[in-house]
C-alpha cells in the first residue's frame, strides 16, 4: 500500500515537462520525505559571468521536491499544490555541482501540510539555501 | 555658466534603455532557457512568460509549474531591481551603449529570500509579471512583484523578497 503510494508519486513527479527540462531525478521517497537531484547545466544558469545557476532554479527544484515529500506521506490522499514557499539563498552554488533538495513534510492536517527543504551543492554540510512551505492536502 | 545639455534624440534614448535592458536579460541564461520577454514603456517593464509545453508541473490539470512561477516572478524581481539601480546612468549617458552590448555589465544583486504565495493555477496561456521596488537602500533592496494572466486584476502569484545589493566601492 505505503510502497505503492510511492511508486505512484514517482510516476507523478517522473511525467512533470519542466522538471524533466531541468533534469530532476527521484532519489529517494516514501512516508513524507523527498530527496531529488537536479545537475548542472548551461540553460540554468543566472549570472553568465560566474557560471552560477539561477535561484529561481532552485526554488524549481525546492518546490518539486517539497511536493513530491507531501504525497509521499501516508496521511496524503492524493495530490497537493503549493500554498506558499520561502526560500533562503546562503550562498551561490558552485559552478558544475549537482544540487540535491531533500524536503521532510513536518506536520500534516486533513486540508495543509508544512514541509522544511534544504538545497546542497557538493558541500553538503554547508546548505545552499533552505525553504519552508505549506501546501494543500488534496482528496484521492 | 555652462549652457544646458540638449535633450537627446529619442531614438538614441530609446537605442540606449533597450541596449541596458538587452544586456541585463542577455546575462542570464535561464532567462531564455524559460522564453521571458520584457516589454519596455519608459521605465515601466512587464514581463512576458509565452507558454509552452516545457513549463508545464502537473501534466493532469494541466497548469505551470511552480517552480517556473517561482522563477519568472524572482526574474521579474531581479531585473526590474537592476534596470531602476541601472536608470541614472542609463539615461545620463554614463553607461555607454557599446559596453552594454558587449556585455559588460556592473555586478547583479544578490537575492537573500524570496516568498512566493500560490493565488490559483497558472493556466497553459502567456503569463505576465510586473515587479516594484518598495525600498531601495545601498545594502539592501525589497522587491514586490505579481503575475497574472488574462486578467490583471486575478493574479495567480505574488512574490516578495530581499536583495544584497552589489558594494559600489567594487
Amino acid at each position: 500500500m505505503v510502497a505503492d503510494k510511492a511508486r505512484i508519486a514517482r510516476q507523478f513527479i517522473a511525467s512533470i515537462p519542466h522538471s524533466r527540462t531541468l533534469g530532476m531525478e527521484i532519489e529517494e521517497l516514501g512516508d513524507g520525505y523527498a530527496r531529488i537531484t537536479m545537475p548542472y547545466h548551461d540553460r540554468i544558469v543566472g549570472d553568465a559571468k560566474t557560471g552560477v545557476i539561477h535561484g529561481g532554479a532552485v526554488s524549481a527544484l525546492m518546490d518539486t521536491c517539497g511536493g513530491a515529500a507531501v504525497m509521499s506521506h501516508p496521511s496524503a490522499p492524493g495530490g497537493t499544490a503549493t500554498i506558499d514557499l520561502r526560500i533562503d539563498y546562503r550562498r551561490g552554488a558552485k559552478p558544475g555541482d549537482t544540487i540535491t533538495a531533500e524536503a521532510r513534510c513536518t506536520h500534516i492536517t486533513r486540508n495543509v501540510a508544512f514541509v522544511s527543504a534544504t538545497a546542497t551543492d557538493s558541500d553538503a554540510e554547508n546548505p545552499v539555501a533552505t525553504a519552508t512551505g505549506a501546501f494543500t492536502v488534496e482528496g484521492a | 555658466m555652462a549652457a544646458r545639455r540638449p535633450p537627446d534624440p529619442v531614438q538614441v534614448v530609446k537605442q540606449r534603455r533597450d541596449a541596458a535592458l538587452a544586456a541585463l536579460a542577455g546575462g542570464v541564461p535561464y532567462i531564455q532557457t524559460l522564453g521571458i520577454q520584457f516589454d519596455r514603456k519608459g521605465d515601466e517593464l512587464t514581463a512576458v512568460l509565452p507558454f509552452k509545453d516545457d513549463l508545464i508541473g502537473n501534466p493532469f490539470l494541466p497548469a505551470i509549474h511552480g517552480g517556473v512561477t517561482a522563477a519568472f516572478l524572482e526574474i521579474t524581481a531581479l531585473i526590474t531591481l537592476c534596470y531602476q539601480w541601472l536608470w541614472e546612468d542609463v539615461e545620463s549617458g554614463e553607461l555607454q551603449v557599446e559596453a552594454l552590448e558587449a556585455g559588460e555589465l556592473p555586478r547583479l544583486p544578490k537575492t537573500i529570500d524570496f516568498t512566493v504565495d500560490y493565488l490559483r493555477s497558472g493556466l497553459p496561456r502567456d503569463a505576465y509579471a510586473r515587479a516594484r521596488v518598495t525600498r531601495s537602500g545601498r545594502r539592501y533592496a525589497s522587491v514586490m512583484a505579481e503575475a497574472w494572466q488574462d486578467n490583471h486584476a486575478r493574479p495567480f502569484a505574488m512574490a516578495t523578497s530581499h536583495f544584497l545589493m552589489p558594494r559600489s566601492d567594487g
